[in-house]
Parts: C-alpha cells; sequence; structure tokens
C-alpha cells in the first residue's frame, strides 16, 4: 500500500536504509520496479540526497528510515530542509502500535522528536488511514511553503491489510492563498512607477515558486531595468550573466549589492525572509526604503523588518499580476533617477570587492573557483556545497544562469550537506556534471556516502578546497577571539587520495596553481565519481564581510581593515 | 490561509502589523485558535510558544465539535504588538489549527473562568469569607466546620480580586481553569 501510495504520487526514487521497523516496506520494495530505492551510509545522508533531489527538480524528495536511531539520524535533515524550504517525505517506521511507550527496542517518540523541525507529521495507527495520510503528506509538503513531512508508521499497521484510496484532489483543510491582494499589488506599482533608487531583493521563494516565477522576474526586470541582487538561496533566478544582475548580498555578499540595498529607496522583497546574514544591524537596514514583501507565508511578513507594502502570496503568480498591472497602467519607471541610481552603482562595481592576487606556489582558494567556473560553465551543471568559507567563495565566484543548479544549505548551515545531497542530485540527472565543492572538515562529515557513490555509479565530483583549517571558524577567532584558534584545525586529516582509492574511486590531488587547469580537466573527464584533494592556501579569509553587528554600508573589503571592527555588542552574534 | 482571516487593522498598509511602527508596548490579547482535535495537536501550539520564547498567561482547550473533529484553545499572552502580530501569523501557518481569532481586537468580547477556592479558618474569618463570597455570587460546594470550597465564575479580575480578599481569610487552595471566551453579537 505505501509503495503504491508513492507511485500513485509520481515518485520514481527514494533513498533509505532499512531496519527492523521497516521490513515489510522493503520486502514490497523489493517486490516491484516502478521505484528505484538508493542505499545510503548514514540516514542523515538520505535526507540530505533527497534534498539534492528536491532543490534539483522541483519534485518531492522521499526518504524511507526505520525507527529510533534511523528516525533520529534524520533530524538534521529534516531541520535543514525545514529551514530551507524543501519539500521531503520522511516516512518512519515505529514498533507496533501495541508496544508503542513501552521504551521496545529501537523505539523513539518520533513525531514528539520530530515536531518541531517538520512542518507537520503524523503517527498511523490504523491501516485504513495510511493511503490517506500519505497522500496529505505530499500535499501540504509541497502547497504553500514548501517544507519536510513526516509519517510515522507502526510495524503492525505495515503489515495489516486495509482498503487503499487513490489520490484525488485534495479533501485537505489545508489550501494556501497563491494570489496576491490587488490592492497591494498596485500600490506597489505605483511605487515602482516613481521610484528613484528602487531594487529587486530576491530569495528562494523564487526558485520554490517554480521555473515560471524565474522567467517572470527575468521579464520584469528586463522590462522595468531595476537592478537585482539576491540571496545565497535564490542564486540562479536571475542570470549571473544578466545584464541588472549586483551579485549576491548579505555578510558575505557582494559591494554592490549590500551599498545599494543600504542606499535604495524602494526595496522588493520577492520569495526571501530578511535573515540575519542578509540584514545585519537590524535597526540600520536600508533606513530610507519604502519596503515591499511578497511572501507566501504570512508570518514571514513583518517578522524582522518592518514592511510597507506586505503581499502575500505564491511568487509566480504576484509577479505575473505585477507585471499585468505595471503594463496596463503604461510601463512607466522614472528613467532619469533610474540612470542617476545606476551611475552609482557602475562606481560602486568599480570597487570589484571580489579581487584577488593569484601568485606564488599556493593556490588561493579563490583562483581555484575561478578556473572550475571557467572550464565547467558550458557544461550542464550542478553545484553543491558543504558549509564554510568555500561555500560563500562559490556563491560569489560561480555564476548560476538558472534555477535549481545550486543546492547549498543555508538557513541551518549544516556541514555535511553538499556530499550527500550531490548524490540526490546526480540521480534525478545521470547525465549531468554535478560539483560538490566542499572543504575538508565539512566532507568529513558525510564521507561515508562514497559507498553509495561508488555503488550506484554516480560520477559525483567531491571538490574540495583543503586549507587544512575550519577555516570560517578561524576567520572569525581571527577577527574576533584574538587569533586563539581553538580547535579549529584538521588535524590527522586522510590521504584523500588513497581514500579514494579504498572506495574504488578516482582521487586527484592538487598544490600547484599550474598543474590546477589539466587536474580539473582530468576531474570532468573521468567517467565516476572522483575526490580532488585541492591544497590551498591556509590563512586566506572570505571578504567582503559585514561583521557582526554591523550595518550593510561598513563592510570589510580586505586585510587591512580588519582589526578591532567588531565590538562586544556584535561579537556576542554569531 | 486562516490567519488572513484576521480583520485589516488600523493601518491601510498592512493586514497584519496594527501598528504604524515596532511599538515596545506590552499588550494582553486573547486568541481563539480552533484546532483540528488530533493527537499532539495542543503539542504542537504549545510547542511553537516555548520554541519561540513567547508567553502564555493561561490556556484552556476542550473539543467543541465532536462531528467536526475540532477543539477550541483559548491562549491569552502578552507582547508587543509585533510579537502578537507573529504569534498569530505563525499559529496561521501550523496546519492543524484552522482559524485564529484575536478577540482582543476582533471587536467585544467576553471572558470567563471557573475557580475554586479552600478556605479554612473559623470565627469570625469563617463568617467574613461567607459574606464576601456572597457579595461575589461564588457558591459554596463543599463545607466543614473548618472549611469551605466556593466556586466562582467571571472575568479574571474579578477572580483576582476575589483571591485577594480571600488570601487573609484563610485561603490554602485554589484552582483556576483558565480563561475562555467568546466574542459578542452574530
Amino acid at each position: 500500500m505505501i509503495v503504491q501510495a508513492l507511485i500513485d504520487q509520481g515518485v520514481d526514487t527514494v533513498f533509505g536504509y532499512p531496519g527492523g521497523a521497516v521490513l515489510p516496506i522493503y520486502d514490497e520494495i523489493h517486490q516491484q520496479n516502478a521505484i528505484r530505492h538508493i542505499l545510503v551510509r548514514h540516514e542523515q545522508g538520505a535526507v540530505h540526497a533527497a534534498e539534492g533531489y528536491a532543490r534539483s527538480t522541483g519534485k518531492p524528495g522521499v526518504v524511507i528510515v526505520t525507527s529510533g536511531p534511523g528516525a533520529t539520524n534524520a533530524v538534521t535533515g529534516l531541520t535543514d530542509a525545514l529551514m530551507d524550504s524543501i519539500p521531503i517525505i520522511v516516512l518512519t517506521g515505529q514498533v507496533p502500535t501495541f508496544m508503542i511507550g513501552s521504551d521496545a527496542f529501537q523505539e523513539a517518540d518520533t513525531v514528539g522528536i520530530t515536531r518541531p523541525c517538520t512542518k507537520h507529521n503524523w503517527l498511523v495507527k490504523e491501516t485504513d488511514a495510511l493511503s490517506g495520510v500519505l497522500h496529505e503528506a505530499f500535499h501540504v509538503a509541497t502547497q504553500g511553503r514548501p517544507g519536510p513531512v513526516l509519517v510515522d508508521i507502526p510495524k503492525d499497521v505495515q503489515f495489516a491489510t486495509g482498503t487503499y484510496n487513490a489520490p484525488k484532489p485534495s479533501v485537505s483543510h489545508y489550501q494556501p492563498k497563491v494570489k496576491g491582494d490587488m490592492e497591494e499589488i498596485t500600490e506597489l506599482v505605483a511605487a515602482m512607477e516613481k521610484a528613484k533608487k528602487p531594487i529587486f531583493y530576491t530569495g528562494g521563494g523564487v526558485i520554490n515558486s517554480g521555473p515560471a516565477a524565474s522567467q517572470l522576474l527575468r521579464e520584469l526586470v528586463k522590462a522595468t531595468g531595476f537592478p537585482i541582487t539576491s540571496t545565497l538561496m535564490g542564486l540562479g533566478c536571475y542570470p549571473a550573466s544578466g545584464e541588472n544582475w549586483l551579485g549576491m548580498l548579505g555578510m558575505h555578499g557582494l559591494y554592490q549589492a549590500n551599498m545599494a540595498m543600504h542606499d535604495c529607496d524602494l526595496m522588493i522583497n520577492i520569495g526571501a525572509r530578511f535573515d540575519d546574514r542578509i540584514t545585519g544591524r537590524i535597526d540600520a537596514f536600508s533606513p530610507k526604503s519604502t519596503k515591499a514583501h511578497i511572501d507566501i507565508d504570512p508570518s514571514s511578513i513583518n517578522k524582522v523588518i518592518k514592511t510597507d507594502i506586505p503581499i502575500v502570496g505564491d511568487v509566480g503568480h504576484v509577479l505575473e499580476d505585477i507585471l499585468k498591472v505595471w503594463k496596463s497602467r503604461g510601463r512607466k519607471t522614472n528613467s532619469e533617477a533610474l540612470a542617476k541610481w545606476w551611475a552609482q552603482i557602475e562606481k560602486w562595481k568599480a570597487i570589484d570587492c571580489l579581487k584577488f592576487k593569484q601568485t606564488g606556489k599556493t593556490i588561493k582558494p579563490q583562483h581555484a573557483l575561478v578556473r572550475l567556473e571557467e572550464l565547467t560553465k558550458q557544461h550542464d551543471r550542478y553545484i553543491c556545497t558543504e558549509v564554510g568559507q568555500h561555500q560563500m567563495w562559490a556563491a560569489q565566484y560561480l555564476g548560476f544562469e538558472d534555477p535549481n543548479r545550486w543546492m547549498t544549505s543555508g538557513g541551518l548551515g549544516t556541514m555535511g550537506y553538499g556530499f550527500p545531497a550531490s548524490i540526490g542530485v546526480q540521480m534525478a540527472h545521470p547525465d549531468a556534471l554535478v560539483i560538490n565543492v566542499a572543504g575538508e572538515a565539512s566532507w568529513l562529515m558525510n564521507m561515508q556516502e562514497m559507498g553509495t557513490a561508488v555503488q550506484y555509479r554516480l560520477p559525483v565530483k567531491q571538490f574540495i578546497l583543503n586549507n587544512e583549517r575550519l577555516g570560517m571558524v578561524r576567520q572569525w577567532q581571527e577577527l574576533l577571539h584574538g587569533e586563539r584558534y581553538s580547535q579549529s584545525w584538521s588535524e590527522a586529516l586522510p590521504d584523500f587520495v588513497k581514500l579514494a582509492e579504498a572506495f574504488r574511486a578516482k582521487g586527484i590531488i592538487c598544490s600547484d596553481p599550474a598543474d590546477l587547469d589539466d587536474a580539473i580537466m582530468e576531474m570532468i573527464n573521468h567517467d565516476g565519481p572522483v575526490i580532488f584533494d585541492c591544497l590551498v592556501e591556509k590563512h586566506e579569509n572570505c571578504f567582503p564581510m559585514i561583521p557582526s553587528g554591523k550595518a550593510h554600508n561598513e563592510m570589510l573589503l580586505g586585510e587591512a581593515q580588519t582589526q578591532g571592527v567588531i565590538d562586544s555588542k556584535g561579537s556576542v552574534l554569531v | 490561509m486562516s490567519a488572513l482571516k484576521i480583520k485589516k487593522g488600523a493601518t491601510s498598509h498592512s493586514a497584519y502589523n496594527l501598528r504604524p511602527t515596532f511599538s515596545d508596548v506590552v499588550e494582553r490579547h486573547t486568541l481563539a485558535v480552533l484546532v483540528e482535535n488530533e493527537p499532539g495537536v495542543l503539542a504542537r501550539v504549545i510547542g511553537l510558544f516555548s520554541g519561540r520564547g513567547y508567553n502564555i498567561d493561561s490556556l484552556t482547550v476542550a473539543e467543541v465539535d465532536h462531528t467536526g473533529h475540532l477543539s477550541r484553545i483559548t491562549i491569552v499572552t502578552s507582547g508587543t504588538p509585533q510579537v502578537i502580530e507573529q504569534i498569530k501569523a505563525q499559529l496561521g501557518r501550523i496546519v492543524s489549527v484552522h482559524d485564529v481569532h484575536d478577540l482582543t481586537v476582533e471587536g467585544a468580547s467576553v471572558e470567563r473562568e471557573l475557580a475554586m477556592f479552600k478556605v479554612t479558618g473559623t470565627g469570625d474569618k469563617r463568617v467574613e469569607a461567607l459574606r464576601l463570597a456572597d457579595i461575589f455570587r461564588a457558591s459554596v460546594v463543599d463545607s466543614t466546620l473548618e472549611s469551605f470550597v466556593f466556586e466562582i465564575t467571571g472575568a479574571p479580575d474579578k477572580i483576582d480580586a476575589f483571591a485577594d480578599l480571600m488570601r487573609p481569610l484563610g485561603l490554602t487552595d485554589v484552582a483556576r481553569t483558565g480563561v475562555a471566551a467568546l466574542s459578542r453579537g452574530e
């Protein structure tokens, strides 16, 4: 019945790990061919792989794990998916209903543990209710603001036979509103017509809304000529090669993007949530602007930043209406003021905040990414990352032309996300070039998934920027904690080439800038999983940077300015 | 979504923030939350309050519609206007929540609470307790030669006032149900 429900929901791939409490489900999986099961090496890997699958396809990812430790190992992935609004359906086994509460073997209060880290969860105690709950789970995970859901299924419910109901047009009371309020939309269009210094500030909501939303956004940006920046989560919704692109904003965002956010007079937030990595100091955040906020989740509005024009609705629907209204009112913008605004932005751009010098015999991490970009941008390419300096550099130096091409742990910042995510992406796109830009420390957190990559012949490329440090931690210790580098170096690292070989995969090591291009080409051309150990400069810092507790216009650009910049109040923020 | 049914506030700009600026003034609001009557639904609501650091001054819950599987949770909470709006929006996005009403801002409403007080004592104090109970329309539901249990129903401040009066007269135990509230009119 469970497998039938998954098939009826259009599922073709599930990620999971068997165990006592899910044996009946695995028995069913064994007797069919419609759904492919990917055996991961750790349940956390299963959830991240499903996230990678979901983010690169727009379809929900499905996970099956056993009770107790299987469920608790999935918690990090669930929280990650909740923070980044990724649709995931996790099915967990549970001890039989008559044993629940008896501290049975591998029993955990799964719905209790996962209540705060799922959008919704269910414990199914009657077999007849099972199919309805499973269909409802897909509905809840994908409608409105997407998120992870969990269905806990006791083993006796799995064994029993019951009535199966096919999915039908939703009977659920959960029907989030997708159309924006026309009054507010008209108010926003009026503000856009008058704006002297407007900016689009876009986020993951554009990508979650689907490819049509990205297309509409591109049309709107082109038609109005307004500058556009995006959060880490929204990269790709507007092409990096686009004329109006300012680059990413936020703590490690580009100078022009942050300065434009600070000085703008109309901020149009489309599917972003004023995260603290974006806003910096709240009371100094874009002080002179009128703020419009388009979000499908009413709780995002006025949560952090007071909004003048709130529009609750799905980004795609709202953008369509904005375009319609704006066109019907005569396609007006304040072009004279806009030209001045762009002249100012060009001055900020001229600072060239990402410049660096590749000199000497050591590879700079930025240089490694510039070369990676150059040698892979023509490919059908998907990029995952782990968390830390390499993640920010990847966001800064790689260009994303399309949505669903960039998989990174934004809200939760989960080290160990990228490698399993790359496996999920490769499963969904078997012929694409899937690269996980990693740091050596993050990568080690889920390195057991090498087994999965090799078993399923998934040619994922693990591009490890190895500085033998927890680079971002080290950077903060340098800036904030008197250069006392407490526990932030990677001692006793493995030989990554030998590690790859131990898994019967390919390992490449590169330490000389002169060899870098050839080594990257070797990685791309190898038909199979590759661990690329790129030895980089150990003490490179990630700039630009808005220090904690500072405003957008108080950005640090490089080494010279970094002494004593974060005051005691800022240092309590992370 | 249910949170959208919250009536528009005083500003023309915003359906969600009832004040023109973020204010520091802490207000007390009574929220009526209609939820699916299913296991764990109360934990979801309480978990939201503890997880996000909101206050619960009082909370009552009971099934109100057996056939429709609906329960009504009445929550008295306090916070700045921005926090109150957040609480309502966060409640609204819980999948099992059907409806959120802020009885404090959506027109007039009535609030009632039931309480029982055990007062022990003899002599004048005992007589005075009985006399005050009569004034407050509290009824005696249990009595020994040295104690009374009073039952009183009313708005929370009436019950507070009664408790204040009973304290010097030998109040030993209090049980309160928390607030139940309904909007006035149709």
